[in-house]
């Protein structure tokens, strides 16, 4: 075990030195660089800062070759944990990113749980009473989880929340708490408005694994061991539990992998629409302005983070399922 | 007289009736048209291509024609029975004009309609000019106001005054076609990326995977949003398009690579194809003529699974104002129109009818696709 966790974790660093690699070509992509349209919008104001500029670009080593850029980028955040500048907020990448990304990794790992909390039992009894009216509605809103996009969603939900209940839509916390140190009320607050996030980003992921766990489960129920166990005289619910759902399990924990990936993605989109202080916001402003440092960042942590969770995913496969061999 | 005989026995064997042998593809017709569901499907979606087509003559409204006196005009509903002169009912389809009021408490101006003032419509009725197909100049549309100067705003009209009905039939051209041309390029990376890693295996395989899991692994959004913010926004919007595509594209890909690969290794050793290549025929031509039309009904499943992600995809993008620019219509760029809550507040129709449009079309394809991969294996069971 400890070998095969080691063999993989060894695995992952081409991956990441591979995942940098592309996140750095990406934002060198788009023409022209965050100095430029800082010159263009002085130019606009009237003034004449030529010089400014090409001392910021040398402070910034903007006009050197790309892979120097890259090499300077890499040895900063390997050798000092410093991931460069962010140009338009004028502080250290490292400063503004921590807590946004806290944030979005909180939603994906909560959203994780509300998607096994939701899919587990609907996908086991859906398997169980196939062709029953329950299998029919789940099935069929499954099917519409996974049509409607996320950002859809997320405004037809804000759209109910306020037109209907009132509530005050957008952000984590209300308005009156922002600024407020962690209470009792804040967090009740939190709780009243993180549900929504969760719920939007989960639903197509848990529509994903209803389908998933009602095909694995069908595949076992009619098994010969099954049929053994029911001979013995057990409880239905009891050797439900005990043998076809324990193995129907395997590929619903080795899917993780893939849906932390899209969890992610979910939660970057919604957080734009639903103003919340994750990483998509502040990424896609990023992007837009060409503050290359923060978007570079940004990118390179999530990926990094999901490869991360790739491999716990696999570990923890390999973990619960004795017949994984570590080759 | 023994010729007689034979002659009616032959006609008697004629008369009976040899049962139809069915092809492989008859099969999965019959095997298709089982599930009810994708039936009814396939005449959605082929409903949705038509609109795509035809998308001028259906349009009851030029679509770039905004109109400074109907900012955010509320979808007028068609009525059926209007009185002449002389008081009596008789049926002309109609709709009711629009009136302005104020209101003076919140400020604000908003439409209603004004039941004196009735616009017939009618079928085929004259509108503006346009090119049926690409090629016949015409100006009749389908469904409209008689008068060509009037304009009805069936789904409402946008900030603007543009009429959502139209944009949204006009949007449907670019949406499903980005899902075709996407899946195309799909078609073509994973097919043979896919073929190449089964077909060899050792390093090549080995090589091919890698790339896989590892562009997998990364998170797609932030993925495409990087490469979508690189396109300048002065590019012209052809451009733009096939970039779009592209990108979205990327990871389509990936899918249908691993699902070619396994069925290559699992046929790669029967009897059918060892005999091929001992027939002397090249690998090219073991693949096209024997490996692929074998598994080609599975590959068609994937696709069309494939093309509603690749619409939520651009619709995605566009929607965060980084994949198509406005001057081009999509689904996606209709429905940055309802970015913000008070927008929808205030014109919830830019959110509801691009939106449902959006799931409906996406619901079809999915259940078509998964009605091609139930009935992709006629003979299994």
């Amino acid at each position: 075990m400890g070998g095969f966790i080691f063999r993989r974790v060894l695995y992952m660093i081409p991956t990441v030195f591979l995942v940098s690699i592309v996140t750095f070509i990406i934002i060198q992509l788009p023409p022209g660089d965050y100095l430029d349209s800082l010159a263009a919008e002085m130019g606009e104001a009237g003034v004449d800062n030529t010089a400014v500029v090409e001392q910021l670009r040398e402070q910034y080593g903007l006009g050197q070759p790309m892979y120097l850029q890259y090499w300077k980028w890499m040895t900063g955040i390997l050798l000092e944990g410093d991931f460069g500048i962010s140009f338009e907020k004028n502080l250290p990448v490292t400063d503004v990113i921590w807590d946004r990304l806290g944030w979005t990794f909180a939603i994906s790992l909560l959203t994780l749980g509300f998607i096994w909390a939701v899919a587990l039992p609907i996908g086991i009894y859906s398997a169980v009473r196939k062709y029953s009216v329950g299998d029919y509605v789940a099935t069929f809103f499954g099917f519409v989880g996974l049509a409607v996009p996320n950002f859809l969603l997320a405004l037809v939900m804000m759209y109910v929340a306020f037109k209907y209940f009132g509530q005050s839509v957008g952000g984590l916390v209300s308005p009156e708490y922002l600024e407020q140190p962690w209470s009792w009320g804040k967090f009740v607050n939190l709780l009243q408005h993180i549900w929504m996030p969760v719920f939007v980003v989960g639903t197509s992921g848990a529509a994903a694994l209803i389908r998933i766990m009602r095909a694995n489960l069908l595949d076992e129920l009619y098994r010969p061991y099954v049929v053994t166990a029911r001979a013995k005289g057990m409880s239905e619910f009891q050797l439900l539990m005990r043998y076809p759902v324990r193995v129907a399990l395997n590929p619903f924990i080795s899917t993780i992998g893939w849906i932390l990936p899209t969890l992610v993605s979910g939660e970057i989109i919604v957080a734009v629409v639903m103003n919340l202080p994750t990483t998509g916001p502040l990424l896609l402003r990023a992007l837009l302005v060409q503050d290359m440092y923060l978007a570079g960042s940004l990118i390179l942590i999530v990926s990094l983070l999901t490869v991360i969770g790739t491999l716990l995913s696999d570990v923890l496969l390999a973990w619960v399922d004795p017949r994984i061999r570590y080759q | 007289m023994t010729a007689i005989d034979s002659a009616t026995e032959v006609q008697a064997a004629e008369s009976v009736k040899t049962p139809a042998l069915l092809g492989p593809w008859a099969l999965m017709w019959r095997q298709f048209r089982r599930h009810r569901v994708a039936y009814f499907s396939l005449f959605i979606v082929g409903f949705v291509y038509l609109v795509a087509l035809f998308g001028e003559f259906l349009a009851p409204a030029d679509y770039l024609k905004t109109n400074t006196r109907a900012p955010f005009a509320p979808p007028q509903g068609i009525h059926f029975l209007t009185q002449d002169e002389d008081g009596n009912s008789r049926f002309q389809l109609h709709s009711y004009g629009l009136k302005m009021e104020v209101d003076r408490e919140a400020m604000r101006r908003h439409f209603v309609p004004d039941p004196e003032k009735t616009i017939p419509l009618g079928f085929f009725v004259k509108g503006y000019e346009y090119k049926l197909l690409w090629l016949i100049p015409t100006d009749r549309h389908f469904f409209g106001p008689k008068d060509p100067d009037q304009t009805v705003y069936f789904f409402g009209a946008d900030r603007l005054g543009r009429d959502i009905l139209s944009r949204i039939i006009m949007g449907t051209r670019i949406s499903m076609s980005i899902g075709l041309v996407g899946v195309a390029v799909s078609l073509i990376v994973g097919v043979s990326l896919g073929g190449l890693s089964g077909y060899y295996g050792g390093w090549v395989d080995n090589a091919i995977q890698r790339l896989i899991e590892f562009l997998r692994s990364i998170p797609t959004i932030p993925l495409w949003m990087g490469l979508a913010a690189a396109i300048p926004l002065d590019w012209p919007p052809l451009r733009t398009y096939f970039v779009v595509t592209l990108i979205v594209s990327m990871i389509g890909w990936t899918t249908l690579a691993r699902e070619v690969r396994g069925k290559f290794l699992s046929l790669r050793h029967e009897d059918f194809v060892v005999a091929a290549r001992l027939d002397g025929l090249s690998d090219w031509e073991v693949i096209r003529k024997h490996l692929v039309p074998s598994f080609a009904s599975h590959i068609i499943a994937s696709l069309t699974l494939a093309v509603p992600l690749m619409i939520l995809a651009e619709t995605s993008l566009s929607f965060l104002g980084i994949g198509l620019q406005p001057p081009i219509v999509s689904w996606g760029t209709l429905l940055k129109e309802a970015q913000n809550i008070r927008t929808i507040i205030e014109a919830p129709w830019l959110l509801i009818a691009p939106g449902s449009v959006i799931v409906i079309t996406v619901l079809a394809l999915n259940f078509l696709g998964d009605g091609l991969r139930d009935a992709a294996d006629p003979y299994a069971h």
